[in-house]
C-alpha cells in the first residue's frame, strides 16, 4: 500500500460522490416513513355521505350528526332568525361570504344555505377546532345584551351569527365551513354530496 | 475473587475510569445551595416515568374503542395499577415543577452564560421534547380533555400559511383526531420521544461535565487550582454531592408520595375533571384548559386576537429561550453581584410567567384577556429589557474565590 502514490483529488471525488449518492438514497428512504403518516386508505374511505332526517326537527332546534368524524350541525332556523341576518353585517368580519373556501357555490348567499330556514354547517371553530355551542337565545347573561342568537365557541370565545358568520375581532379568522350537501328528499339532508345526480 | 473479577471487567470496559471522571474525581463547587437539587431530582423523575410507563403499557390499549376503558381497568382491576398510574400522572406534573425550578436556577445564577451556552441549549431542547412527550401522553387516556386538547394543539399547526392544513392532516393521519392519531401518539410517547429525551439528557450532562458546574457565586472554580491540579473551591461529586442529592431526593419523594396518596388529581390541576368522561368528538367541554404546565404558553396564545400571530407568539415564547445566552450581554453570572435593575426585570418575568400560568387555566373574560396581554408583554419585554440592562448595569465586584 505504502508504495502506491496517493491521489488526493481522486480520493476526494470518490468520497464526495459516495456521500452525495448515499444522501440521495437516504432521502428517498424517508419517503415511506413520512408518507405513512398521511391518512390511510381506510381513513379516506370513511368520508362516505351521511343522511339526516329533518322531518322532526322543530323550528329553532339543532341536531348534530357525525360525518368524517366531524360534528355537522343542522339547524332549523325560524323566519325571524333569517330576517335578522342582514342587520348584523356591519359587525361581521366577512358578511358577504367573500372567502370562497368557506362555503360551496350554492351557499354563497346571505343565509349561507340551500334553503333559507335549514342551515347546515361543520361544527368546528375555524380558530382551533373546538365545537362551538348553539346559543339561539336572545341576550343571555353571559353573552351580553346585544346577542341575538348564534354560535359561541367555549374555548377561546369566538362568536358566530345564525349563519355561521364570524364577528369582527374574534380569535377565529373565518366563517364556519359549510359542507357539500343536497336535499335527497324534502325531509332528508345528504351530507358529503355536492350535486343531485338523478 | 471479586476484586479480580472487577479488574477483569475494568480491563475490558472503562468502568473505573467512568466512575472517577464523573463521580469520585469530578470536582464540583463546594457552595451549592437548595437550587442545585433539581438536576438529580429530574434524573430520578425521568427514571420513575420510564419504569411506571413500561408497566402501564402492559395493560393499556392504544385504540379509540378501548383506551378509556383500559385506563379504568388499570385503575380498578390491575393489582396496584392505581398506584402505578398515579405515579406516572403525578410524575408528569412534578417533572415540570422540577424543570421550571431548575431553569429558574439557571436564570438566577447565569448558568446559561459562556462557557455553558450549549448546556442551556440542550436544556431548552429537553424542555421542548418534554412538552411534546407530555402532550402526546395526555391524549392516551382518551378522555374529553385529552381529545379536545389534542384537537386544539394540532389545529395550531393548521394556522401556518400554505402548508398548515396539510401539516395538521399529516400529524393526525385523519380528518379529525381519531383512533389513528391515538395509536401513533402512543408509539411516539412510549418509544420515539423517550429515546430522544435520553440522548438529549446525555448531551446535557456530557456538556456539563466538560465545562463543570456554575455555582451561586458565579465563580469559575477551575481558575483556582492547587498544586495537584484540583480546584481549590471544588469537592468531589461522590461522596459529597451524592449524599446531599440523596437527601434532597428523599424530601422530594416525600412530597411526591403525599400527592400520590392524598391528592392524586392535584385539585383538578394534575388530572382534570373532564378527562374522567370518555372522548366525544361531537361535543367540546364547556370550558377547556390545558394542564397547568402548558397554561402560561396557552395564555399567550389566547392573548393575541389573531390566529396565526397567536401561534407565532406562543412558539416564540419558548424559542426565544435559545437566544438567552447572547441576549444577556453581562459577564457577571450570579444575581448576587448584579444590579437592582436586573433583579427587578427577573422578578417581573417570574410574576408574568406565574400570572400567565394562572390566566391560562381560566375562562375567557374581558379582564382575563387584558391581564394576559399585560403579562405577555412583560414576558417578551424581559428579553428586551435584559438585552439593554445587561449592557449598561453597574455590577458589584465578583470575588476571586467562592465564599
Amino acid at each position: 500500500m505504502a508504495d502506491v502514490p496517493v491521489n488526493p483529488g481522486r480520493r476526494r471525488f470518490l468520497t464526495g460522490s459516495a456521500i452525495a449518492v448515499g444522501a440521495v438514497g437516504a432521502g428517498f428512504a424517508t419517503v415511506p416513513f413520512l408518507s405513512s403518516f398521511e391518512p390511510s386508505a381506510r381513513a379516506e374511505a370513511a368520508g362516505a355521505p351521511v343522511d339526516v332526517n329533518i322531518s322532526k326537527l322543530a323550528e329553532g332546534q339543532m341536531v348534530t350528526v357525525a360525518w368524517r368524524g366531524q360534528p355537522i350541525y343542522v339547524v332549523h332556523r325560524t323566519d325571524k332568525m333569517v330576517e335578522m341576518l342582514p342587520s348584523l353585517d356591519s359587525q361581521l368580519l366577512d358578511p358577504n361570504s367573500a372567502v370562497a373556501s368557506q362555503q360551496p357555490k350554492f351557499a354563497d348567499n346571505f343565509y349561507r344555505a340551500r334553503k333559507k330556514n335549514m342551515f347546515v354547517v361543520i361544527g368546528i371553530c375555524t380558530h382551533l377546532g373546538c365545537a362551538p355551542i348553539y346559543r339561539p337565545e336572545v341576550a343571555p347573561k353571559d353573552l351580553g345584551p346585544e346577542w341575538i342568537g348564534g354560535f359561541f365557541c367555549p374555548c377561546h370565545g369566538s362568536k358566530y351569527d345564525m349563519a355561521g358568520r364570524v364577528y369582527k375581532s374574534m380569535p377565529a379568522p373565518l366563517n364556519l365551513l359549510v359542507p357539500d350537501y343536497i336535499f335527497a328528499t324534502d325531509d332528508v339532508v345528504r351530507i358529503g354530496v355536492a350535486e343531485n345526480k338523478a | 475473587m471479586i476484586k479480580e473479577l472487577g479488574k477483569w471487567v475494568d480491563d475490558r470496559l472503562p468502568v473505573s475510569h467512568f466512575w472517577n471522571a464523573h463521580l469520585a474525581k469530578y470536582y464540583v463547587p463546594k457552595n451549592f445551595n437548595f437550587w442545585y437539587y433539581f438536576g438529580s431530582i429530574l434524573l430520578a423523575v425521568f427514571a420513575i416515568q420510564i419504569v411506571t410507563g413500561i408497566w402501564l403499557a402492559m395493560n393499556y390499549k392504544p385504540s379509540a374503542a378501548e383506551a378509556f376503558n383500559s385506563v379504568e381497568y388499570i385503575m380498578r382491576d390491575v393489582n396496584w395499577g392505581w398506584l402505578i398510574r398515579y405515579m406516572h400522572s403525578t410524575g408528569a406534573s412534578f417533572f415540570f415543577i422540577a424543570v421550571y425550578l431548575h431553569m429558574f436556577r439557571g436564570l438566577m445564577y447565569g448558568s446559561y452564560k459562556k462557557p455553558r451556552e450549549l448546556i442551556w441549549i440542550f436544556g431548552v431542547l429537553i424542555l421542548l421534547t418534554l412538552m411534546a412527550e407530555a402532550f402526546m401522553g395526555y391524549l392516551l387516556p382518551w378522555g374529553q380533555m385529552s381529545f379536545w386538547g389534542a384537537q386544539v394543539i394540532i389545529s395550531l399547526f393548521g394556522s401556518i400559511p400554505y402548508i398548515g392544513p396539510d401539516l395538521a392532516l399529516w400529524i393526525r393521519g385523519d380528518y379529525v383526531v381519531s383512533d389513528v392519531t391515538l395509536n401513533r401518539f402512543f408509539a411516539l410517547h412510549v418509544i420515539a420521544l423517550p429515546l430522544v429525551l435520553l440522548f438529549l439528557i446525555g448531551g446535557h450532562i456530557m456538556a456539563l461535565h466538560e465545562v463543570g458546574s456554575n455555582n451561586p457565586d458565579g465563580v469559575e472554580i477551575k481558575t483556582n487550582k492547587d498544586e495537584h491540579g484540583k480546584p481549590q473551591d471544588g469537592i468531589p461529586f461522590h461522596p459529597y454531592y451524592t449524599v446531599k442529592d440523596l437527601f434532597g431526593l428523599s424530601v422530594f419523594l416525600f412530597l411526591f408520595a403525599a400527592v400520590i396518596f392524598y391528592w392524586p388529581d392535584g385539585g383538578g390541576k394534575f388530572l382534570e375533571a373532564p378527562n374522567f368522561i370518555p372522548a366525544d368528538p361531537l361535543k367540546t367541554p364547556e370550558h377547556i384548559a390545558p394542564v397547568w404546565y402548558f397554561a402560561p404558553h396557552y395564555a399567550i396564545l389566547r392573548a393575541i386576537p389573531d390566529k396565526f400571530l397567536g401561534v407565532m407568539a406562543m412558539g416564540s415564547a419558548i424559542l426565544i429561550l435559545f437566544f438567552l445566552p447572547w441576549l444577556d450581554r453581562n459577564a457577571v453570572k450570579s444575581i448576587r453581584y448584579r444590579s437592582l435593575a436586573f433583579k427587578v426585570v427577573l422578578f417581573s418575568f417570574i410574576v408574568a410567567f406565574l400570572g400567565l400560568g394562572y390566566l391560562g387555566t381560566q375562562p375567557v373574560t374581558y379582564w382575563n384577556t387584558l391581564f394576559s396581554r399585560i403579562f405577555a408583554f412583560i414576558y417578551f419585554g424581559f428579553f428586551v429589557a435584559l438585552f439593554l440592562v445587561s449592557k449598561f448595569e453597574t455590577t458589584k465586584p465578583v470575588p476571586e474565590r467562592v465564599k
